[in-house]
């Protein structure tokens, strides 16, 4: 009897390292294969991969679901035009291939070696989030592929001297310093700022620079501390800002511990006269928090009522390419059933960036794109795209934020609103806060 | 001043929770020297329990812990039949080793089942302002039930046969036999109040705080450190180790960052290991 | 006294093994295959040495990636902000873990059996928490390279290459390390404290600084593979650097393959590493991977307690000359 079990389990062992020495032949995660039938039988069609991680599970798979939802709209979009035509007659299509990263920087950093290696990605889109950014680039950097970052702000990324990795999102130093003018704008009494972020790559790039620049406009940051990634108690910190007796609180970190704040701020009915904090008020879901969003300020890389479009462009003695923001707004609409927030139109951005650096290289040859988006200085609907390519190559250096804050509307409906800055706005700010 | 009274308040009202949860490590502990492994695992499963009542069937959590904890009753009792029962006798490492694959299998399947994005028991209960210091229905509620729920348990431990015959067994089993005790069912039920106990602090985690599959860990390790403070074995001990976690917790981002809270935990868990091990109240 | 080790066909079968499959990406040229053994001659390192404490010492090592965090970060530290070459970082490294060992093990290993465990819980977390708070090496933020240190070993490409080969050897060294503790003098005063401690030192074994040896011994290679793998990945965080779940895996892989043999933890490690590969890339099975793992520890542990090669030993008493 004791050998009859010792035997099947040594069997059911052997089966499993079996099953596991046998090479496995991995199946990535079915997204969209974009291989167009081409109208003209003679004319080369040449497929790009385009590979990417998609947290879609975890703690970013809110954002990073927004992200990937915009960049899939715009792969469509390509397909519908019948992809990239060269001018030579290549057509050029694209073939999305991604993984799910899980939120974690282990799978990232295996998943983009796999990318590269075995799915033979020519192209890159990076994750969600300036951690797993900072991951991923590493890899793409370490076997030569171009990779457009988006939903990744931290200007860190960017002193690392990689020379393929290019920047959609404004950097995190100038996250919140709009925050700050704006305080000041609506009150020039209010002198002391509580800035406390989330410890990630990002959160401390913004929070440093928010402070720097409160200093420098006189303000008094009563207390900077940062919180551990994962906090979902925030009631001694809490106690700890009151203390301080604030004008206002910046930071934040991103959707999960945000919005976690933001409740638990509202519940223990802090008394604070603004409240700006990163990320979370931009994506739809904040508005789940009911009461508790109200008049809670948010940074945005983008909204769809800001005044990008071609006539813009034109006064700013700018190109222009790619949809309007009424186009895009309809389109995503139309796809998802919502309107889009700003990383939505982040990872739209991404592939229109890419597809334009192919239409202006005129090829496929990756030193022609890098070459092409070294040149880009372009308005698209996200607004202006242009990188540096001096020390901190591939940073971000034409785009710029938006405020908005969610206020509630004649029905009562919460809606997102710009409140800064005064050429952006369209609607009054809420100031202070009634808690 | 306020901020230490907000402070102390929010500390020991979380602290009572924090202790409910290391009663059921140190329980088990106690009666048959395994320390349990998969007591984080056991309490996101409760906070899922909990979860799942109230967005599925629509059970308020408060009632909904109840079904919890007879599920946490049945589902230790099992767990012992499986992992403990054929180890009983071996070395330490076994128990270890197999309390930590049940808590793989609970990790694993819970994230194939419901992935690792974060959940909330949405539930407000409004707030109370005493003075200088607003407190949460939420944690008040929890706070009271954790009391109830000790208060139960001391009951049944000091004043019923079976919670008699619990503690003999942890006195001395062979001893418990032979007065008639049938000590493997009464181990099996030990496991089970023991789970029960990390389920239901589990469920009443869950209305405070957003959680997921995932985080168990963290609760595991401050029952760790709860139930080394208070005295591994020793049900009260947990409950003041409980308490003065949270007053910990409650303390010190006042006068140092917030960051530093988990280094002082930590190390005052190895201090305690090193000087006395058998904690404030004693081992028992 | 070397010439005994040449005619021992042991040693020479666990080299050879590790030695293999380390070379066979050599060989190939492939990338892909590189990066799959790169992990498993990771684990086979972290399994090898935890041995030395878990299985030879039967000590329950839980925060044996403490070891790997901290010798990360002092390598990643030298190279990166300081400008080291990679092999130096390693040895510094080395020596700096082990010397953390010696002074931590004489105080720890004074406890038995669950609080010791519980207490390599605490160090871990303690150490982790201390990283997070300590802004002088990055903090929660962690620690980043500059690409261009690359260039130093060739461009990335060759520095990848590079770094693989410095691991194929750790691994060997590692490997062999656990082969003349245990078929030393030394070894068999561990497995005799691993027996009965009280015993051992009525027998004259001086069970604590036998123990604090091991403990140290067992703390230099993993602090090695700790520098090459953040070398590697370019940055380091604390959450990477010292992730519990690591140790726990570690201690799953010497009870699959031989709780307390040398060729144990490298089966052991190239098993579970393939099989956990397989489940995570495989749709069906990812998000079990975790569960299987599970499963497999609690059949191991109530059936085939002494694993695949102590079943083996067991079983067949001759091929124990063979089989380490």
């Amino acid at each position: 009897m004791k050998h009859l079990r010792i035997i099947l389990s040594v069997l059911f062992i052997l089966a499993l390292l079996v099953t596991a020495c046998s090479k496995a032949t991995p199946t990535p995660m079915p997204t969209k294969a974009a291989a167009q039938p081409t109208k003209a039988p003679e004319a080369k069609t040449k497929t790009l991969v385009l590979g990417f991680t998609a947290s879609n599970t975890g703690k970013y798979a809110k954002e990073s679901k927004e992200q990937t939802q915009g960049l899939k709209l715009w792969a469509e979009a390509v397909k519908k035009k019948g992809g990239i035509k060269l001018s030579d007659g290549t057509i050029v299509t694209f073939e999305l291939k991604s993984y799910d990263d899980e939120s974690t920087k282990e799978r990232v950093q295996q998943l983009y070696t796999k990318l590269i290696t075995e799915d033979k990605a020519d192209l890159l889109v990076s994750p969600y989030s300036s951690g797993l950014t900072a991951a991923a680039a590493v890899i793409a950097e370490q076997y030569g592929k171009i990779m457009v970052t988006t939903g990744a702000a931290s200007d860190s990324i960017y002193k690392q001297g990689y020379q393929r990795v290019y920047q959609i999102y404004t950097p995190a130093s100038r996250y919140l310093t709009g925050a700050v003018d704006a305080l000041k704008a609506w009150d020039p009494n209010a002198k002391k700022l509580a800035v406390v972020y989330e410890k990630t790559k990002f959160a401390t790039g913004v929070a440093t620079a928010a402070k720097e620049y409160a200093e420098k406009n006189g303000f008094e940051i009563v207390l900077f501390e940062g919180y551990e990634k994962g906090t979902t108690d925030f009631g001694p910190f809490i106690n700890k800002i009151e203390a301080a007796k604030p004008d206002a609180i910046i930071g934040g970190g991103h959707f999960q511990d945000g919005s976690t704040f933001a409740k638990q701020l509202y519940e223990k009915k802090t008394p604070v006269k603004m409240i700006a904090i990163l990320v979370a008020p931009a994506v739809p879901e904040f508005a789940e928090l009911g009461d508790a969003a109200v008049g809670v300020i948010g940074p945005s890389q983008w909204e769809s009522l800001a005044k990008y479009s071609p006539e813009s462009a034109k006064a700013a003695g700018l190109a222009w390419c790619g949809p309007t923001i009424d186009e895009f707004v309809s389109a995503y609409k139309a796809a998802y059933g919502y309107e889009p927030g700003y990383h939505a139109a982040g990872g739209y951005a991404a592939g229109l960036v890419l597809e334009r650096a192919i239409k202006m290289a005129d090829s496929v040859d990756p030193d022609a794109i890098k070459a092409a988006l070294d040149k880009m200085d372009v308005m698209i609907f996200f607004g202006h795209i242009k990188f540096d390519t001096g020390e901190a190559h591939g940073l971000q250096i034409g785009h710029d934020m938006v405020y908005l804050q969610w206020q509630k509307d004649k029905s009562g409906n919460l809606v997102r609103e710009i409140v800064w800055p005064e050429a952006a706005k369209t609607a009054e700010p809420l100031y202070p806060l009634q808690r | 001043m306020d901020v230490l009274i907000a402070s102390v308040v929010d500390g020991l009202l979380i602290g009572f929770v924090y202790g409910l949860a290391a009663m059921g490590l140190t329980l088990i502990f106690g009666v048959m020297d395994v320390v349990n492994l998969s007591h984080g695992a056991l309490i996101a499963l409760g906070m899922f329990g909990a979860y799942l009542l109230y967005t599925g069937l629509g059970i308020n959590p408060y009632i909904g812990l109840f079904f919890v904890l007879i599920g946490g009753i049945l589902l230790g009792m099992a767990l012992y039949g499986i992992a403990i029962h054929p180890l009983l006798h071996g070395p330490h490492l076994s128990t270890l080793l197999s309390t930590f694959a049940i808590s793989m299998i609970i990790v694993g399947v819970g994230t194939a089942l419901f992935t690792s994005t974060p959940r909330n028991i949405d539930i407000s209960m409004g707030a109370l302002t005493l003075g200088p210091v607003r407190i949460l229905g939420t944690r008040v509620i929890a706070a009271l039930m954790a009391i109830l729920m000790a208060v139960g348990l001391y009951i049944f431990m000091y004043r019923t046969h079976t919670g008699k015959s619990v503690r003999a067994v942890a006195n001395n089993r062979d001893a418990a036999e032979l007065v008639g005790i049938p000590s493997t069912r009464i181990l099996a039920l030990s496991f089970g109040l023991g789970t029960m106990l990390a389920m239901v602090s589990g469920g009443l985690i869950a209305t405070l705080f957003p959680f997921s599959i995932l985080s168990g860990g963290t609760y595991e390790l401050k029952s760790f450190v709860i139930c080394v403070l208070g005295g591994l074995g020793n049900p009260t001990g947990a409950l003041l180790g409980g308490l003065i976690l949270g007053l910990i917790e409650g303390f010190i981002p006042v006068f140092m960052p917030v960051g530093w809270t988990p280094v002082i935990e930590f190390t005052l868990f190895v201090i305690i290991l090193l000087v006395r091990p058998s904690g404030i109240l004693g081992a028992r | 006294m070397m010439m005994r080790y040449v005619r021992e066909p042991a040693l020479w079968l666990s080299l050879l093994l590790v030695i293999g499959l380390g070379i066979w990406p050599l060989v190939t040229k492939s990338a892909t295959l590189r990066e799959d053994m790169f992990l498993i001659l990771m684990f086979v390192t972290l399994a090898s040495s935890l041995n030395i404490v878990l299985g030879y010492t039967g000590y329950v090592n839980f925060g044996h990636i403490v070891f790997f965090g901290m010798g990360g970060y002092i390598g990643f530290y030298l190279i990166a902000i300081k400008g080291w070459r990679l092999i130096p970082a390693a040895l510094v490294a080395a020596l700096g873990v082990a010397i953390f060992a010696i002074v931590l093990g004489s105080i720890i290993l004074r406890l038995r059996g669950a609080y010791f465990a519980l207490a390599t819980i605490g160090v871990n977390e303690a150490v982790r928490s201390l990283v997070v708070n300590w802004d002088a090496i990055g903090g929660a933020v962690g620690l980043e390279m500059n690409f261009g240190r690359y260039k130093d070993y060739g461009g990335p490409m060759n520095a990848l290459w590079y770094t693989y080969t410095l691991l194929v050897i750790v691994a060997a060294a590692s490997v062999m390390l656990s082969y003349f503790v245990r078929t030393s003098k030394f070894g068999l005063g561990l497995l005799a404290i691993r027996e009965d401690e009280d015993a051992s030192l009525v027998l004259g074994i001086n069970a604590p600084r036998a123990k604090t040896i091991a403990y140290a011994l067992s703390s230099i290679f993993p602090a090695m593979v700790g520098v090459l793998f953040f070398f590697k990945n370019g940055n380091i965080e604390p959450g990477d650097a010292f992730r519990l779940h690591m140790s726990v895996e570690g201690i799953v892989m010497i009870m699959l393959g031989g709780y307390g043999t040398v060729l144990g933890p490298v089966v052991g490690a190239g098993a579970y590493e393939r099989l956990r590969g397989f489940l995570l890339t495989s749709p069906l099975f990812k998000n079990l991977q975790l569960a299987f793992a599970g499963i497999l520890l609690l059949l191991i542990i109530i059936f085939v307690p002494s694993g695949l090669v102590g079943w083996l030993r067991n079983r067949f008493p001759k091929v124990r000359r063979i089989l380490a």
